[in-house]
């Protein structure tokens, strides 16, 4: 059992945890993640370290909620316990001194981001980071990364905040107004990885994808992390998280990622009825 | 009773649930024996003075003691007599290929001439164990005063489990890490409920945990602690971190919606409970499940996929009957409930709709040719023989290498070519000092037994290391 010590709103349906996990906080690196079940007949979930406090034992997770399992989540409270952590699990982030490194962040993946451009800003890089969101609200650590970054750009879908656009957009400006960047880090939904993939390739920039695919045990024994790159199978939990973003096979990736849509959309409507079901019974007393 | 009259007696019928019923729950097939059973199959062992059977065993139970005590009525005893040499009876009773092991070198089987006639060792064993276990009569030995050594088990499945029991018993501290939020490895994420009931697994953790093991779950060495952290903190360690890295074809379409290794199908039904409407995990219930090859694991995996509703599962293996290493009862089970056997067939692609969803197979008819570097004979294509079935769920069961885990977090561990970790024959030391290893992670994917076998070895050098250690200190 792992006790919830902070609980913190970060944007809409997005919550920042920071959770007691001493060995995992005393251990991890930028870019692993750790498994978790919130509940003793929970499914198990990887979810991305997003900073750690070694000396106070903690662990910061950072949630959006999006199924059944993350809404459960997102019902914790300071005091309240996840069930089960493991890791830290992956291998970490190659952090080294790479020149400028462009770090692209979207959505909740701006999370694992952050600990991996203050790694990169760590030793001795210039780190320009570009983060996007669909909306304003939904836009997340943009102070923290400000902070680890020598240039941030932010990027909305409908324009609500900073340059209306995609981060792709940003990027290739970047690029025609002159800037040198010798390596890129891309986290974010899969599709975002892929067009922004497809870009740094045609632009000649060294990139690495932080994958985020379907997992059970997390140490290479269920193979269901499976992800081909460079033609060949790798098991993200063992071989990734990260891997060259030029050689990700993206299309079979973002379909694996959705073989229990279905599954997932009716658990989570159920649990939904069941919460509004329990809030109608306490308001009739 | 004489030889000539035991030899009359006829096995005995383990009873089990009703075919048609039991696809549709997941309760242990077999009832077990009762006592009446149980002693009219205790006198069907002639003890023989030569103990062939013991001699098939890879731990040496001795077999013929606990049969005399099971026909004198003394479960007491007779669980005791197993429990010298083999920690786990109530899991080898029913994993264990007797078929292959003690009842293959039965005289009575032999006097028979069918394995089938042979004493059935292994449900004699099982209903010695699962008496014990019902009445609560597990004894707790004495403990001898600690010798303060502590000792690192990694891995808590058949192999830890044995290290861990036999170096608490002889005084010194043992700590369990699990990965898995569970305990048991294989035995509680990969055998099914059906065939192994997970109480009986937690049962001999709850045990050990009274002998004073400690079990630490959802921890991974080489990760949540380094391998260096460990060899500081522990006087000596075991790696018992198993075959778990499982094997793909290679062939084109394993990456479709709807393509497991049997690993993932047998987790998420197994430890994940998706069998169960109220677990969170979620698995595809497909209605035409293809399962490739044709060993214990494959066979589980198709009957899991009958109780998960399937209404066609199939077998598919690239040799014919009489290769496939199943065990004889799961195969035997296997047809019971009604699963299809496609042999001598390869599997070439597995074929896929617009959507990336799993459609079907391509399978090359196969013929055996000469026997192979396994013994087995080798099967060659036939040509132009190639036809397509439909399936919309592929269980990927052709195997599994030792996790790399470990390994990877201790470099200086010597390894051989199949990614298993090499030791010493005897005491199963490895390469790096005081660090020893046995069951999956030595053998590749094994037997419960040969992993508990290797357990022993391992315990007893590991005694010696620290006692030896003590001495020298003390000198």
């Amino acid at each position: 059992m792992n006790t919830i010590c902070r609980r913190e709103e970060l944007g809409r349906n997005v919550v920042r945890y920071v959770v007691d996990a001493p060995l995992v906080a005393m251990h991890r690196k930028p870019g692993q993640f750790v498994i978790i079940r919130v509940t003793d007949h929970g499914e198990r979930i990887p979810l991305t370290i997003a900073d750690a406090n070694p000396e106070m034992g903690t662990i910061s997770l950072i949630v959006q909620s999006v199924g059944k399992t993350t809404r459960e989540m997102a019902m914790l409270r300071p005091g309240n316990a996840i069930h089960d952590i493991v890791g830290p699990l992956g291998k970490p982030t190659h952090i080294q001194r790479f020149g400028t490194v462009l770090c692209v962040g979207g959505g909740i993946g701006t999370a694992p981001l952050y600990p991996i451009a203050k790694g990169m800003k760590e030793a001795h890089n210039r780190v320009i980071t570009v983060l996007g969101a669909r909306t304003h609200d939904l836009l997340i650590l943009e102070d923290d990364l400000r902070a680890v970054s020598d240039e941030l750009i932010v990027t909305t879908d409908d324009g609500s905040y900073g340059t209306k656009g995609l981060v792709t957009d940003a990027i290739r400006s970047l690029v025609n107004g002159g800037t040198h960047i010798d390596q890129a880090v891309v986290i974010g939904p899969p599709l975002m990885m892929k067009f922004t993939s497809l870009l740094t390739k045609e632009l000649g920039i060294p990139t690495m994808a932080s994958l985020n695919p379907i997992m059970i045990d997390g140490t290479g024994m269920c193979g269901g992390c499976r992800v081909t790159v460079g033609g060949e199978i790798k098991f993200a939990c063992v071989d990734g998280p990260e891997f060259d973003a030029h050689k990700v096979d993206w299309d079979s990736m973002i379909r694996r990622l959705g073989t229990y849509h279905t599954a997932e959309q009716e658990a989570a409507e159920r649990y939904d009825h069941e919460c509004r079901v329990g809030l109608d019974a306490g308001e009739a007393r | 009773m004489n030889a000539a009259d035991r030899l009359k007696l006829p096995p005995v019928v383990m009873p089990e649930q009703d075919p048609a019923e039991r696809v549709h729950n997941v309760r242990e097939v077999p009832f077990g024996f009762t006592p009446a059973m149980a002693l009219q199959e205790a006198q069907r062992c002639l003890h023989c003075t030569n103990q062939p059977c013991v001699e098939g065993c890879p731990v040496g139970v001795r077999i013929p003691d606990f049969i005399q005590a099971i026909e004198s009525g003394d479960y007491l005893a007779g669980i005791g007599i197993i429990k010298q040499t083999n920690l786990l009876p109530a899991v080898c009773g029913r994993v264990c290929p007797q078929e292959d092991q003690c009842q293959k070198n039965c005289t009575v089987g032999k006097a028979h001439r069918d394995v089938g006639q042979a004493v059935q060792i292994g449900q004699l064993e099982r209903f010695l164990a699962d008496w014990e276990r019902e009445n609560h009569a597990a004894v707790i030995p004495q403990i001898p005063p600690s010798s303060g050594k502590r000792v690192a088990v990694i891995g808590s499945g058949p192999a830890g489990l044995t290290v861990a029991g036999d170096l608490i018993k002889l005084g010194h501290a043992v700590t369990v890490f699990e990965a898995l939020h569970m305990p048991g490895g294989v035995l509680g994420y990969g055998i099914p409920e059906f065939r192994l009931p997970k109480k009986i697994v937690y049962a001999e953790v709850a045990y050990l945990t009274r002998l004073g093991v400690n079990f630490h779950y959802n921890t991974v060495i080489g990760k949540s602690l380094t391998v260096d952290e460990v060899r500081r903190d522990y006087d000596a360690v075991f790696i018992g971190s198993g075959a778990g890295l499982p094997n793909f074809l290679g062939i084109p379409g394993e990456s479709l919606l709807g393509v497991y290794s049997a690993n993932e199908y047998l987790t998420r039904a197994n430890l994940m409970h998706a069998y169960d409407e109220n677990s969170d995990t979620p698995i595809l219930h497909g209605k035409s499940v293809a399962v490739l090859g044709g060993g214990n694991v494959a066979m589980d995996s198709a009957r899991t996929a009958l109780r998960l509703g399937a209404l066609r599962a199939m077998v598919i293996y690239r040799r014919s009957e009489e290769e496939m290493p199943a065990r004889k009862e799961e195969y035997h089970h296997a047809i019971q409930e009604g699963i299809e056997f496609h042999f001598l067939q390869n599997p070439l692609e597995i074929l896929g709709n617009s959507e990336g969803w799993v459609t079907g197979l391509t399978l090359q008819k196969m013929q055996l040719g000469e026997p192979d570097a396994s013994g087995r004979r080798r099967p060659l294509p036939i040509a132009g023989q190639i036809g397509n079935i439909p399936a919309d769920v592929v269980v990927v069961a052709i195997g599994n290498n030792p996790n790399p885990l470990i390994p990877a977090a201790l470099p200086s561990l010597q390894m051989n070519r199949h990614g298993g970790i090499i030791t010493d024959e005897e005491t199963m030391e490895t390469s790096v000092p005081g660090v020893f290893a046995g069951g999956d992670i030595v053998l590749g994917a094994a037997t419960v037994i040969l992993a508990m076998g290797q357990g022993r070895k391992a315990a007893r050098a590991i005694h010696a290391l620290l006692t030896r250690t003590t001495e020298t200190a003390r000198g």
